[in-house]
């Protein structure tokens, strides 16, 4: 199973902060943690990480630094400011909202599962 | 982790492969070399990871480049995410360094205040006459007109001699060029024939000492191998670029200069003396030291202008040239010959000059001939043909008028800037037809620079003594 482009930008935000809230961490090692908290399910491209931080890091969720690596290679790291931890339990709310909305549908459906013919009603009300 | 190990071959061929993706990343405007650097940490990590797996280095760096996506795309979003740089940006102060010991930022700033620091002491050259009483202004003395360009064409030689490796040679006959020209002009007793407020002489003079100046100021940036056509382009090009910033600078001066004037003429002071004697000199010696050093940092930063104007005006002149052609035949006027007349003539010689010069200073010497070369090539046809034609009725006039140091030099132009005119002609119709390559008019081109400065030096310091100084 792969998760479509566009719930993967809309998750990417809430995912990276959520990550830095954990710790510091640079770019590989957050994609690494990504993959390994979806079991793989949520695949970015690498590259594609990296204009999120920068955009993250301009409205100021995120901060970076450069320093070297236990490597001896220069890395930048990324941390969380408190703009980002505030921004971090909005999403963190709006997530758990949608999580709950389509939590609350997936049970009706389940309920009645052998008849999807009643979905139709429920889309005529509204 | 021990990626510097250079004993094994297949590392030297990994780090070269990084390398070369990395230098591809990085053409790409949107991304610098901050994220480069970012981006390439990450493909090392991956390369590691995957290198620990059992992968080789070889199948490691295809898989690590292909997770990180394919770099259109990446540079699209990169682009997306700033488009401000899509702005090349001229920093004045290289922020790019937040840190970074590679970037080039540091070397830069440096550059910088060396050329400010150049530029101040321009400025304040150029004010030192003034400890002598001699004011900033043609009259009463003709001290500043003749004198001008020592003041500011020493500091952009010494920005070069500073920036470049100029052999020691290079340096001492660069002074003496300077010196010698400085201790000659001075020392011509220029005065007025009866009935003339200045020596033509003089005016002369000071019109083409600039120009075998500048020349000078081009063997101090190419470093002192001018034998080169490459190099001797390259400075071409430079001029160009140069002018463009003086006069760009030189609108925002007047912008400053008209709101000093405007302001403190609102509080009842005023201003003009200020200006005519500090803010102007200043301005004019600072602002040429500032335009070289911002031509030299932007150069690989900002579009040049030069070959862009060239490309809208080469139309629209040989349209001129053209109707003006058309015109004379249809009408059956000629040449209303008069002094004026060689003087603009010359003016239009070294327009076409310029449209041809910077066209081919941009142009791809292996491509082949398209419609720009032959718009160039009618221009240049065309020009020759108003010019012979204007020669003729000049020639006639001044046969039966007598030599006058300012009909001589204007002839001498017109026929100087006539043979590379005819030259250029030749050759770009040999290279339409297939003929020559193009680098061969390129040679012409910047072997006649050589031309220009011997004209200039003769009538700059020939001419007095031809004609008394009148």
């Amino acid at each position: 199973m792969s998760i479509s482009k566009d719930l993967v930008a809309a998750s990417s935000t809430a995912l990276v902060l959520a990550i830095l809230a954990e710790g510091d961490s640079y770019g590989y090692a957050i994609l690494k943690r990504v993959r390994e908290l979806s079991g793989g399910a949520l695949e970015w491209t690498d590259g594609m990480l990296y204009p999120v931080l920068h955009r993250l890091e301009r409205s100021g969720l995120i901060e970076s630094r450069w320093a070297r690596a236990e490597s001896g290679r220069r890395r930048k790291y990324y941390r969380i400011t408190d703009p980002g931890r505030r921004q971090l339990a909005d999403e963190r709310r709006q997530w758990q909202t949608v999580d709950k909305t389509l939590g609350k549908i997936w049970s009706a459906m389940a309920d009645c599962s052998n008849t999807p013919v009643s979905l139709v009603p429920l889309f005529q009300r509204s | 982790m021990d990626q510097k190990r250079t004993d094994n071959p297949a590392v030297g061929s990994l780090e070269k492969q990084i390398e070369a993706w990395r230098a591809y990343l990085r053409k790409s405007q949107a991304i610098t070399s901050q994220d480069a650097a970012e981006l390439e940490d990450h493909l090392r990590e991956q390369i590691a990871s995957l290198g620990a797996d059992g992968l080789s280095d070889d199948e490691a760096f295809l898989v690590a480049v292909k997770r990180m996506g394919a770099i259109d795309a990446l540079t699209r979003e990169f682009a997306r995410e700033h488009s401000d740089r899509l702005w090349k940006q001229l920093v004045l102060s290289g922020d790019a360094g937040h840190g970074d010991a590679e970037s080039p930022a540091a070397g830069w700033s440096r550059k910088m205040w060396v050329a400010l620091a150049l530029a101040v002491a321009a400025a304040v050259a150029i004010k030192i006459p003034a400890l002598f009483g001699i004011v900033f202004d043609a009259d009463p003395s003709p001290f500043y007109p003749l004198n001008i360009s020592f003041f500011i064409l020493p500091f952009i030689v010494a920005y070069f001699a500073w920036d470049r490796p100029l052999p020691r040679s290079g340096r001492v006959s660069l002074a003496a060029v300077f010196a010698l020209s400085a201790a000659i002009v001075n020392t011509f007793p220029f005065s007025p024939s009866p009935g003339a407020k200045t020596a033509h002489t003089l005016v002369l003079t000071v019109l083409h000492l600039p120009i075998v100046l500048w020349l000078a100021v081009g063997i101090a940036y190419v470093g002192g191998r001018w034998r080169g056509s490459d190099r001797r382009m390259d400075f071409v090009r430079f001029t160009g670029e140069v002018f463009i910033y003086f006069v760009l600078i030189g609108l925002g001066g007047a912008v400053l200069i008209a709101m000093t004037v405007g302001i403190f003429q609102a509080i009842g002071i005023k201003m003009e003396p200020l200006v005519q004697g500090w803010i102007l000199p200043c301005g004019i010696a600072g602002a040429a030291v500032i335009a070289t050093w911002l031509v030299e940092a932007k150069q690989s930063v900002i579009e040049n202008m030069a070959p862009v104007l060239t490309r809208i005006f080469t139309p629209l002149f040989t349209l001129l040239l053209l109707a003006f052609i058309v015109t004379m035949v249809w009408t059956g006027r000629s040449f209303d010959v008069k002094r004026e007349i060689l003087i603009a003539f010359d003016l239009l010689l070294v327009v076409v000059f310029g449209l041809l010069l910077y066209s081919i200073s941009a142009r791809d010497s292996f491509a082949p001939p398209d419609l720009v070369d032959w718009i160039q090539f009618t221009l240049v046809g065309a020009a020759l043909l108003v010019d012979v034609l204007a020669l003729w009725a000049i020639g006639s006039r001044i046969s039966s008028f007598g030599f006058t140091p300012n009909r001589v030099a204007a002839l001498g132009e017109n026929v100087v800037l006539l043979a590379n005119l005819g030259g250029s002609a030749f050759l770009y119709a040999r290279f339409l037809r297939g003929g020559v390559a193009f680098p061969r008019l390129l040679n012409w081109q910047t072997f006649y620079l050589y031309i220009f400065a011997a004209w200039a030096a003769v009538v700059a310091f020939l001419f007095p003594l031809l004609f008394g100084f009148a």
